[in-house]
């Protein structure tokens, strides 16, 4: 029996200078969590997962609103596993985030593991307001320890004032377009990590990248970081990389006020 | 503004249409000797030699593949986009959100401009005149490449057609010179090609037609981490064969 469940976060700036949740409602495999900010003024929601998932068939959405000057920290509480499931369908996870004019969302999941024999078609679909802020991490594994990659197809679109701001899409796995493996796409590579910021980092000292990683500044404006990492033990490595990466470019920012 | 296009690319649009000459310019526009700049650039080819990722022609299959079938899908479909008529300003942001390598989008503006000179002297055309005035830089060249074609009297599947071909033609004389790799053996990765060449360009095609009434975020955004982050380290190196 498959699942379709839509989970609602809605964050608004508070008359004290923090950040109120009016919204939190969980649903399905998609429980949220309202847990300890990092930061003064901000809140902070963890998605816990109830069950494993999504199985194939199921069809999953988290929607994400940041009002006008609030900000908002999303984690989650462990790895997304992509599992097969009895029905031999797609699942769908679609996510759509919507920060307001001088809000701020960090969106930080855990990876998303595309176990073997399963098919996902992820989407992330971010509207920014003229200076919103975005923090975005987008983290895929090919298989869990040892196994060979499920399908994934993963489409990132994000745009700032109507106007786009970056628009990709991996696919890799059975059934993905040929090539997904080879030289010029993947290679032996078993996880992908992305990190957007937006604005991006003022330029700083040139700062050393760990290897199979760039840095990029995007032609509307925003950083994207991207790294590939060679084993599916990947929060040891690309995540880190990543990590060290943010670091970094905070760094950067810190230095250059 | 010529309007040329048809249903959904085939391989019969792609070769027949009713304005003369026009099999002949897309011959023209796909050769390698068309002298739009083409031949400076090895489509990233030159930094997958460099770390070893292609050493050979099974190699160089591999490597095409990728690169048809992500990058040569994305720039297909804005080429067939601008040929069927849709903004060209908002298929060039389209095509900034889509490469999101600073070396890449360089790449792509330098010979977009480069083909904006040739294309002009060819088939003068007002679509061509007035990109080159807002863009006076250099456009995305897929999208010049799309009005290019539609200066020619070609059809959206023709455009999408000489975008994917050249997608993978460009890495496979590059890797020639690279690797010293026997020309008759490049040619039959491309020979072998042909027919995912054709079926991404009918892909492309399709993909522009829907985007005629579902708008520019309906093309395809297939990405390629390899080819995006070897480019941004490729265009430090102090010395190379290739601009790209």
């Amino acid at each position: 029996m498959s699942v379709t469940a839509a989970a609602r976060i809605g964050a608004a700036r508070d008359r004290y200078g923090g950040t109120a949740l009016p919204v939190l409602a969980g649903a399905g495999p998609l429980a949220l969590r309202r847990t300890r900010a990092a930061r003064r003024g901000e809140a902070r929601v963890t998605v816990v997962g109830a069950m494993s998932g999504p199985l194939g068939g199921d069809r999953l959405r988290i929607e994400v609103d940041v009002a006008a000057g609030a900000r908002l920290t999303v984690d989650s509480a462990a790895a997304t596993v992509s599992l097969p499931g009895r029905e031999r369908r797609q699942a769908r996870y679609d996510v759509r985030l919507t920060v307001g004019e001088d809000a701020e969302l960090r969106w930080l999941p855990e990876p998303v593991i595309a176990a073997r024999g399963s098919d996902l078609r992820m989407t992330t679909r971010v509207h920014l307001a003229p200076g919103a802020r975005l923090v975005l991490r987008e983290e895929l594994v090919l298989g869990r320890h040892g196994e060979e990659a499920g399908h994934l197809t993963s489409r990132l679109t994000v745009e700032q004032a109507g106007r786009p701001l970056l628009d990709q899409e991996l696919a890799f796995g059975p059934g993905a377009a040929p090539g997904w493996d080879g030289p010029a796409v993947l290679g032996p590579y078993r996880g992908v990590g992305q990190l957007l910021l937006v604005p991006g980092p003022t330029p700083g000292p040139a700062l050393p990248l760990p290897p199979l990683t760039s840095r990029t500044a995007l032609a509307g404006g925003g950083v994207l970081l991207m790294s590939l990492a060679p084993r599916t033990a990947f929060a040891q490595s690309a995540a880190a990389e990543v990590a060290a990466a943010e670091a970094a470019a905070a760094e950067a920012a810190a230095l250059t006020g | 503004m010529t309007e040329t296009d048809t249903e959904t690319g085939t391989d019969a649009d792609t070769a027949g249409t009713s304005i003369p000459g026009a099999l002949t310019a897309l011959l023209l526009l796909s050769d390698g000797r068309f002298p739009a700049g083409g031949h400076a650039h090895s489509g990233g080819a030159e930094a997958a030699v460099a770390d070893g990722r292609i050493r050979d022609a099974a190699g160089l299959a591999d490597f095409c593949r990728g690169r048809l079938h992500t990058a040569g899908l994305v720039a297909a479909a804005l080429a067939a986009a601008a040929t069927a008529g849709l903004d060209p300003l908002a298929l060039d942001a389209a095509a900034d959100a889509r490469t999101p390598s600073a070396a890449l989008r360089s790449v792509s503006r330098r010979l977009g401009r480069q083909l904006m000179r040739a294309a002009r002297a060819t088939w003068p055309s007002a679509g061509l005149d007035a990109l080159a005035a807002a863009r006076p830089r250099g456009a995305h060249q897929p999208v010049v490449l799309g009005l290019t074609a539609q200066a020619a009297g070609l059809p959206p599947s023709a455009a999408a057609h000489a975008a994917a071909y050249e997608s993978v033609s460009g890495p496979a004389t590059a890797a020639v010179r690279l690797l010293s790799l026997d020309p008759f053996h490049a040619a039959a990765v491309l020979a072998r090609l042909a027919p995912q060449i054709d079926a991404t360009a009918r892909t492309a095609a399709s993909a522009a037609h829907r985007a005629r009434t579902h708008g520019v975020s309906a093309l395809p955004a297939a990405s390629a981490p390899l080819l995006e982050i070897s480019a941004e380290d490729h265009a430090a190196w102090p010395v190379r064969l290739f601009a790209s």
